[in-house]
């Protein structure tokens, strides 16, 4: 069973914050422009679908599982809303919620393969990225959707606070982190997503429905990355059948990043949003520099296998 | 991306089967960096259509992501498998599939390569494309012309480093505008001091946009934007207008999609050049039959033409207007 020993900060907690934060010094010397609201808001709005596809992602791989679908499930739950908005002329509510009752449904798909057939769940989403993105280009016939209602890209839009603008979908993404948070630390099923993670066996013996746990996850991961969907097509102001590409390993590595352990059972939600502002802060800050792209991948890839080979050693020398 | 095996292997039963029933028809092969890009769509409907008027049988495959080698290998592999007498291919990796199309055309295969060289440009029989540095020089002495001698402080969005593709246009662009820049061969980017932000797009919308708002951080005072696509170029204008940008400030951009040139259009793309995918592969497919019938063989590069696109012209530059644009553009109308 989960015990305190979760809260306190270890290793691989604190990592990623020292990690954010160095960069942030680092990157406050070399360029003037980056210590600034402004900027900080910028770059949360550029992380905030994949901050939101990585909630999804540290559910699953709480549990031990992995996602490969999420990035395509997240692109198909787009063109869905903007489709069914733009060809059926309906309430853009009414067609963001048909697609993220897609997102779910591919969770619940997902869900279901790995519990009631006990396929890995690698397998599983390998399987489920294809027909997701196989689906995304013969629903949108490969074309991208155009000429959105306002009600669809609201969340793209901002608001000021003094001098800064904040887009409305970074406080929905700050604020599904909270929500996550408090609900993984302070509900009994939070703390059974932990328990199922660290021990499947022993707590299914303690009378808990695991599969149940582990089904309600994949459906609430589906159902984070419809709210990605909609917080891409917001930013975007498009429906892209080419969206999730990248997305979808960025989400694994920010969960990565931000500690939470591929092994399962550790971990904190709000880490993966640090690991998905580490991406952003290099991406931005090397911009501001004027060092090429291809800086950042090697280091977010350096930072990865760091991250891993931490939770690793903590795991061998901790418990 | 990730169905492409799939296609393969089904295009090659169909091909396996189809040999012995069509033997007469000349096999064209098609291989596109993807199947998805709308590019590439255009491209295969061209091929499609040129080969159904010429009674040749068209087989297409495609690499899953842009820079698939792997995929490509495979088709080609496949494709001659097939039958295929001539393979018309889009290089993901110009120099990565040069061997396997050397393989190809030492089994009397004709190879050509459309919309962008190998390295070699001689491993291929042909290359019909778009001249990519005049394409950027077009954009670049419009926005001269158009801005007259007012300073500029200028953005580049590129595709990402080493492309020769990326580095055309950019240093077209620049060629074009009068500053300094290097040759078409040259794969380097020209940094002269006008140009105060350098970011990579990857020609992706989201990250055009996110490259813009970073160069905008950087230099506020930016106010004019090259672009290495149209979706760069949407994602910029984006990123300009939530900074309440978008008047003061003129984007540029390459391609010419239908989507493209609706933004010229509506303002958000001052001019773009059009280049024409569907001209290149009816060009390749019509090159492949002749080839079957005659064994001649096309040699060289056949530049495919690129015409600029702006809603205002601009005093002493050629351009044409969005109407024409939109009747030659490629994607969904």
């Amino acid at each position: 069973m989960p015990s305190w020993k979760e809260h306190l900060p270890s290793i691989g907690t604190l990592g990623p914050f020292l990690a954010l934060l160095m960069a942030c010094v680092f990157f406050s010397f070399q360029s003037e422009q980056f210590l600034t609201g402004a900027n900080f808001s910028l770059i949360l709005q550029q992380v905030m679908v994949v901050g939101l596809i990585a909630i999804g992602q540290t559910l699953i791989i709480l549990t031990a599982g992995i996602d490969l679908s999420c990035g395509m499930v997240m692109a198909l739950g787009g063109v869905v809303m903007t489709k069914v908005s733009h060809d059926y002329g309906v309430h853009p509510i009414v067609a963001i919620f048909a697609g993220f009752a897609v997102t779910a449904g591919f969770g619940l798909i997902n869900g279901l393969l790995v519990t009631r057939i006990k396929l890995p769940s690698f397998i599983v989403t390998l399987g489920t990225m294809n027909i997701a993105f196989a689906i995304t280009q013969l629903y949108s016939q490969s074309q991208t959707i155009t000429d959105l209602p306002a009600g669809m890209t609201f969340l793209g839009t901002t608001f000021s606070i003094g001098q800064t603008e904040v887009a409305f979908g970074t406080v929905l993404m700050l604020a599904m982190y909270g929500i996550a948070w408090l609900w993984l630390r302070e509900t009994a099923q939070g703390r059974h997503i932990y328990a199922v993670g660290n021990n499947p066996e022993a707590t299914r013996l303690t009378g808990i429905a695991t599969h149940r746990v582990l089904l309600m996850v994949y459906v609430l991961a589906g159902l984070c990355y419809g709210i990605a969907s909609l917080l891409s097509v917001a930013r975007t102001g498009v429906g892209d059948p080419n969206a999730g590409q990248t997305e979808n390993l960025d989400a694994i590595t920010a969960v990565v990043l931000g500690g939470t352990s591929l092994f399962g059972g550790r971990g904190i939600v709000i880490g993966s949003l640090v690991g998905a502002m580490i991406v952003g802060v290099f991406r931005n800050g090397l911009t501001l520099m004027g060092v090429s792209s291809v800086y950042q991948i090697l280091i977010t890839g350096i930072l990865v296998i760091l991250a891993v080979a931490t939770d690793q050693l903590s795991r061998k020398g901790g418990r | 991306m990730l169905h492409t095996r799939t296609h393969l292997a089904i295009a090659t039963v169909i091909g396996a089967i189809a040999l012995p029933t069509f033997a007469s028809e000349p096999i064209i092969g098609l291989i596109t960096k993807t199947e998805t890009n709308p590019f590439f769509v255009k491209m295969k409907e061209g091929a499609t259509a040129e080969a159904k008027a010429k009674g040749a049988k068209l087989l297409s495959a495609a690499g899953k992501t842009d820079g698939d080698n792997a995929g490509q290998v495979t088709a080609i592999e496949n494709m001659i498998a097939a039958g295929a007498k001539t393979i018309l291919i889009t290089p993901s990796d110009s120099k990565a599939i040069v061997p396997s199309i050397k393989k190809a055309r030492d089994k009397g295969v004709l190879v050509i390569a459309l919309d962008s060289p190998t390295e070699p440009i001689d491993a291929t029989d042909a290359l019909f494309a778009t001249d990519n540095y005049k394409a950027g020089i077009l954009i670049g002495e419009y926005a001269k012309a158009s801005l007259g001698g007012k300073p500029v402080k200028i953005a580049t969005l590129d595709l990402f480093p080493g492309h020769p593709v990326g580095a055309q246009r950019h240093n077209g662009f620049l060629q074009g505008f009068g500053l300094k820049s290097f040759d078409a061969k040259n794969n380097e980017l020209a940094k002269p001091a006008e140009v105060v932000c350098m970011a990579d797009s990857f020609g992706d919308q989201a990250k055009g946009q996110t490259a813009m708002e970073n160069c905008l951080q950087k230099n506020p005072d930016i106010n004019l934007v090259y672009t290495i696509n149209e979706p760069a170029a949407a994602g910029a204008f984006n990123a300009l207008k939530k900074a309440g940008k978008e008047k003061g400030v003129m984007v540029v951009s390459v391609d010419g999609g239908c989507q493209g040139i609706k933004d010229v259009a509506a303002g958000k793309i001052a001019a773009t050049s059009q280049q024409y995918p569907l001209k290149m592969a009816a060009m390749g497919v019509a090159a492949g039959v002749e080839y079957a019938k005659t064994g001649k063989k096309p040699s060289g590069y056949t530049d495919t033409g690129v015409t600029l696109i702006a809603a205002k012209p601009a005093a002493g530059v050629d351009s044409k207007d969005t109407k024409t644009g939109m009747d030659l553009c490629w994607g969904n109308k």
